[in-house]
């Protein structure tokens, strides 16, 4: 795609996933994964649920712990060294299916809480980073309201735009549609959209295929703890190689 | 035309009708409420006879009271036979009843004030619509409460109150950037004052003071079933929450003390507890040091309300989705916290009605102090109004009447405050 | 957290024991432990220092000795010349005593205040809220000295049944309720199978247990029956006759009698007699929790939703299968953990016991046990062993009923 084309990717490299595996119990769930990311890159896991991909990305931010291999974000090794763990997880954002928003606190409350408690920002200039990224998402006029008066659109939107008050360098976005009704998909995507225009390094557990093609500059594909396929979307949608690519695509897209 | 006519179009509206008679008014509500079924029709006949019973026993006595004379056979002279209630009990022994038979006259009204200043500190802990400022009065209360009800010296609250400034002043100062520093380091400078303010009082302050000073021993009555009931509450809530956090660590050594100490509290009855306060407890302490009944058994019901209050606030915790703990961790903020700003304040915020419920529980079973020969309430009624002169022997229904008035009126009171928070949080949007 | 990407070389720093999650935990609790070990000292410090300052060592031996005081109200033999021990035990029966009395009274007091406060009556349902709020909002404590003092004042002396001009009568000439207790008829029998007493009566309770398999036979069989055929057989009859029959064969079998209360001199004879205190305690314990018991049983009901009962009747069921199939088996998963935990409270609040004389174990053991023998550290620690494990087996009851009710969901 035109669009795609035109963001630019550097050789830097944000994460590195080596040979990660993961147990729950006796569970095998993330099977060897290898997976590097570079700086700029926007990527779309996709794949059927229970895959283990929103394992995946919540691994990245020691969410979930890994019991193999090794996981390097931003240069930072993500080892039992807590102060590696939150060095990480203040440089990751992250976004989940359900918003997670605070309901006890006001929506400027929610963007300037990290800030303030994890960056050391003063109250007021903390406040200012986070009334130009609720600008950003475009409800700047919502900032007193608390998160339960918000539509799920919004609440989403308010979502992104507290992780970026953080100023991370890495975005993850757990299906950040899913829990979302059909109008209010466009709105939370065109954010997103947005948002990888302007460099952000991005990785999307998402069915959404539509901004996988727009967006994305690499597609992969779950199944069974294992990444099965990975590549540039038009090749990916026009020519899955495997067979379990196909019958995915031919179930999600057939109707 | 009309059968084959499939299509209809209504032109004029029509009016509403009003229902069939035996469909409204009073006739509609005895039928629909008291006379459904023949069955229902007898069930109403049996409650109205109950009703009366109940009233025609208690009306003519309570109404037929007497209420100034100061002996029972005065009473009984008064009545001259008739059925009637002798409620100058209640008058003549009021301050014995409220304040306990020690507690010097001329002070009543430190108490009488201390309860006022308390409930306006408690408003704005139970309205959130108040404004927040109050809370600054609701923390000076407690030193101010002391003072006033154990008189001495001033000095004593003074002090008391400076190390917790100084506390909360280095906690606030360190807490951003380190939750452990700025806590222990408020500990240890609350006691530095503490410790210096100790040396700087002299010993007979106490004797020179503005307020006469009272040793606990002296206060009885319903005044003290207040105190235990406040004062352990307000006590055991923080000792419940960090019960609950510990029950719920990762840690296994933190979790099963924890465990340990709620399943067991839980598992005895509180009077076994008041027994530990009166004859064991003492052992406990060093050897050489007295510590008054009132101060153990305030330690011992604390723990028990701590247990209970740790096991509401861990089901407000477990109500609490999971996506909350990951947005926090997500967004880097570490253990405290998290649970500072972001689980505690909404956990909390669900367990205030589970909170007040167990503070009705408790405040009802500071009746028990009784039986270790405190004289609360019902220790005063029990022991010096009933079983001490001669005056008052066999006015039974008179005192119990009221003791269940004074605590009906608290209990209910407190648990129709419990209901409309519950509903108010229900429709809470924040 | 143990996060482990393959794990960093390098030496061990000493900063790792707290910044690194594999050490941090381990840290934690070793500095708990001690703090916990320190605590522990000191307090065994403090209470062996003070033990021997008044020349008292900690030991059970004084259970043995004769205790040397008398108990009214007792389940098994007991003078004052027994042991210490013997009259622990004749307390925790009379524990055990009132508290299954009370958990049965109370069950059915709330039960029944319980559904009549969802009746669509208003005048009973408003009267049951006004028995719940009353008695849940005045301490059990009260209510039991108030029941006390009916019992020992209101009641009529046994002197008041006597002579032609007597006052006060039998209730149906076998009931008589005086100031010092209630007498009512007791059961014996002339032409026992054995000795002792005790064993007849297991004799009955083994029948009847048998009518009860019996009785679950026979539903058994008429579900049985129901599957293969589609026709249920009516079977009630045939329950109440195993319930019955059985016990009534034995009964006559062994020549049941009644024996009794008659008034001989200044007081009754014959019968049992049920002491005030057990009276007071039993009966406050009842109306106390029968309340709690009724919001539970209200909450029950009402957590069903409506839309079961629509749906169930939607499919043709009648009223009464409604309540049997559809909405009771759902009630009592909610009514049932709160009620056992109601029980549990009756246990502990029998307790209160000591404040009207009942001798229950806290009133022996921890009441004139402790003062006779100054044995205080003991005698409280075997009290709360007492109770706590009443507790625990009640809790553990609990947790194995929850879990075999749990509702199957993903």
């Amino acid at each position: 795609m035109a669009e795609a084309a035109t963001m630019q990717v550097s050789d830097e490299v944000a994460v590195t996933i080596n040979n990660m595996n993961k147990w729950y119990g006796s569970f095998h769930v993330l099977r060897d994964i290898n997976l590097t990311v570079n700086r700029g890159e926007r990527i779309v896991i996709c794949g059927p649920s229970g895959s283990g991909k929103s394992t995946l990305i919540r691994c990245i931010n020691a969410l979930e712990e890994h019991q193999k291999g090794s996981i390097e974000v931003d240069g930072t090794l993500l080892s039992s060294d807590l102060k590696n763990i939150d060095k990480i997880r203040s440089e990751v954002g992250m976004c989940f299916q359900h918003f997670n928003l605070f309901p006890h606190l006001t929506i400027l409350e929610n963007c300037t809480l990290a800030p303030i408690w994890v960056r050391k920002t003063p109250k007021k200039e903390a406040e200012e980073i986070a009334m130009h990224f609720l600008e950003k998402v475009k409800i700047p006029d919502q900032a007193n309201k608390y998160p339960g008066q918000l539509s799920g659109g919004q609440q989403q939107r308010v979502a992104i735009a507290r992780s970026l008050c953080m100023k991370p360098r890495i975005m993850l976005f757990d299906e950040p549609t899913s829990a979302l009704d059909p109008e209010m998909i466009k709105e939370v995507l065109d954010t997103m959209i947005e948002l990888a225009e302007e460099g952000m390094t991005m990785l999307c557990v998402t069915h959404e295929m539509g901004f996988a093609r727009q967006v994305a500059n690499r597609v992969i594909f779950m199944d069974e703890g294992q990444i099965v396929e990975q590549n540039e979307p038009e090749a990916f949608f026009n020519n899955p190689q495997s067979p379990r690519t196909q019958l995915f695509l031919s179930q999600i897209l057939g109707h | 035309m009309a059968n084959t006519e499939v299509s209809f179009v209504r032109t004029e509206t029509l009016p509403p009708m009003a229902p069939p008679i035996g469909e409204q008014g009073i006739v509609k509500w005895l039928r629909e409420n008291l006379f459904a079924t023949p069955a229902n029709g007898a069930l109403t006949l049996v409650a109205l006879y109950v009703i009366y019973v109940i009233l025609s026993g208690s009306m003519p006595w309570i109404f037929n009271g007497v209420w100034n004379t100061s002996s029972l056979t005065e009473c009984r002279e008064v009545l001259d036979g008739t059925r009637g209630a002798c409620f100058s009990v209640l008058t003549e022994r009021w301050h014995q009843l409220i304040y306990g038979f020690k507690y010097p006259p001329d002070a009543y009204w430190r108490p009488n004030l201390t309860f006022v200043l308390m409930l306006v500190a408690i408003a704005p802990v139970l309205f959130f619509d108040l404004p927040r400022k109050m809370l600054i009065f609701t923390a000076i209360f407690p030193f101010l409460a002391y003072w006033l009800i154990w008189g001495g010296t001033i000095m004593t609250p003074i002090i008391a109150l400076l190390g917790v400034v100084a506390g909360g002043f280095v906690y606030t100062r360190f807490v951003a950037s380190n939750f452990a520093i700025g806590f222990f380091g408020a500990i240890l400078a609350a006691l530095v004052v503490w410790i210096i303010g100790g040396f700087m009082t002299p010993d007979t302050a106490n004797e020179n003071a503005m307020l006469q000073a009272v040793p606990s021993r002296d206060m009885g009555g319903y005044m003290l079933n207040l105190m235990l009931g406040v004062v352990c509450v307000s006590l055991s809530i923080p000792l419940g929450i960090a019960l609950a956090l510990g029950r719920q660590s990762d840690m296994p050594l933190i979790k099963w003390i924890c465990v340990v100490f709620i399943e067991f509290v839980r598992g005895v009855p509180l009077i076994t507890l008041l027994f530990v306060a009166s004859v064991m407890l003492a052992y406990m302490f060093p050897p050489g040091t007295t510590t008054d009944l009132f101060l153990r058994v305030v330690i011992m019901i604390t723990m028990f309300s701590a247990a209970y209050i740790a096991e509401v606030i861990r089901g407000g915790l477990a109500a609490l989705p999971k996506g909350q703990y990951e947005a926090a961790d997500s967004l880097g903020l570490d253990y405290p916290q998290a649970m500072r700003l972001i689980i505690l304040p909404q956990a909390l915020k669900i367990s205030i009605p589970g909170i007040v419920n167990v503070a009705v529980g408790l405040f009802k079973d500071t009746t028990l102090v009784s039986v270790i020969s405190m004289f609360d309430i019902l220790g005063m009624i029990r022991g010096p109004i009933l079983g001490g002169a001669a005056e008052w022997n066999g006015v039974y229904w008179e005192l119990f009447l009221f003791a269940c008035i004074i605590f009906f009126v608290v209990c209910y009171g407190i648990s129709q405050y419990s209901q409309w928070l519950e509903r108010r949080l229900a429709t809470d949007h924040r | 957290m143990a996060i482990l990407s393959d794990p960093p070389e390098g030496p061990f720093r000493l900063s790792m024991l707290l910044s690194d999650t594999r050490y941090r935990s381990l840290t934690l609790q070793a500095i708990t432990a001690l703090v916990l070990a320190l605590c522990l000292a000191y307090l065994y410090r403090n209470i062996s220092t003070n033990l021997q300052a008044q020349g008292l060592s900690l030991g059970f031996s004084f259970l043995q000795d004769p205790s040397g005081y008398d108990i009214n109200q007792r389940l098994v033999e007991y003078t004052s010349q027994s042991t210490h021990a013997r009259a622990a035990l004749v307390g925790i029966l009379n524990t055990l005593l009132v508290a299954v009395l009370a958990c049965i009274t109370a069950t059915i007091f709330g039960v029944i205040a319980g559904v009549l406060r969802l009746s669509n009556n208003w005048l009973v349902s408003k009267l049951m809220a006004f028995y719940v709020e009353i008695f849940r909002n005045i301490p059990v404590l009260i209510w039991i000295i108030i029941i006390f003092t009916i019992m020992t004042n209101v009641m009529p002396t046994p002197r008041a049944f006597r002579g032609d001009a007597a006052t006060s009568s039998m209730l149906f000439d076998l009931f008589a309720f005086t100031n010092r207790g209630v007498y009512i008829p007791g059961p014996g029998f002339s032409n026992p199978f054995f000795a002792s007493v005790g064993m007849n009566w297991l004799l009955v309770i083994a029948v009847l247990v048998g009518s009860f398999f019996g009785a679950r036979a026979i539903g058994t069989w008429a579900t049985k029956i129901q599957e293969a055929t589609g026709d249920r057989p009516t079977t009630w009859y045939m329950i109440l006759g195993v319930w019955l029959l059985p016990v009534a064969i034995l009964l006559t079998v062994m020549g049941l009698t009644w024996d009794i209360p008659a008034l001989k001199g200044f007081n009754f004879t014959g019968g049992i007699k049920i002491g005030g205190p057990l009276i007071a305690l039993w009966f406050a314990l009842s109306i106390y929790t029968g309340a709690f018991i009724a919001e539970n049983v209200r909450a029950g009901i009402q957590a069903v939703s409506k839309g079961q009962t629509e749906a169930a009747g939607a499919l043709g069921l009648r009223p009464g299968r409604i309540m049997n199939l559809v909405v009771l088996p759902q009630a009592l998963r909610v009514i049932i953990p709160p009620l056992i935990s109601q029980y549990l409270n009756i246990t502990k609040n029998s307790s209160l016991a000591i404040a009207v004389g009942y001798a229950d174990i806290t009133a022996t053991l921890g009441g004139i046990t402790l003062n006779q023998t100054g044995r205080a550290i003991e005698c409280v620690l075997l009290l709360m062993l007492f109770y706590l494990t009443a507790s625990l087996l009640i809790s553990a009851f609990m947790n194995v009923y929850n879990a075999s009710i749990k509702l199957k969901e993903r």
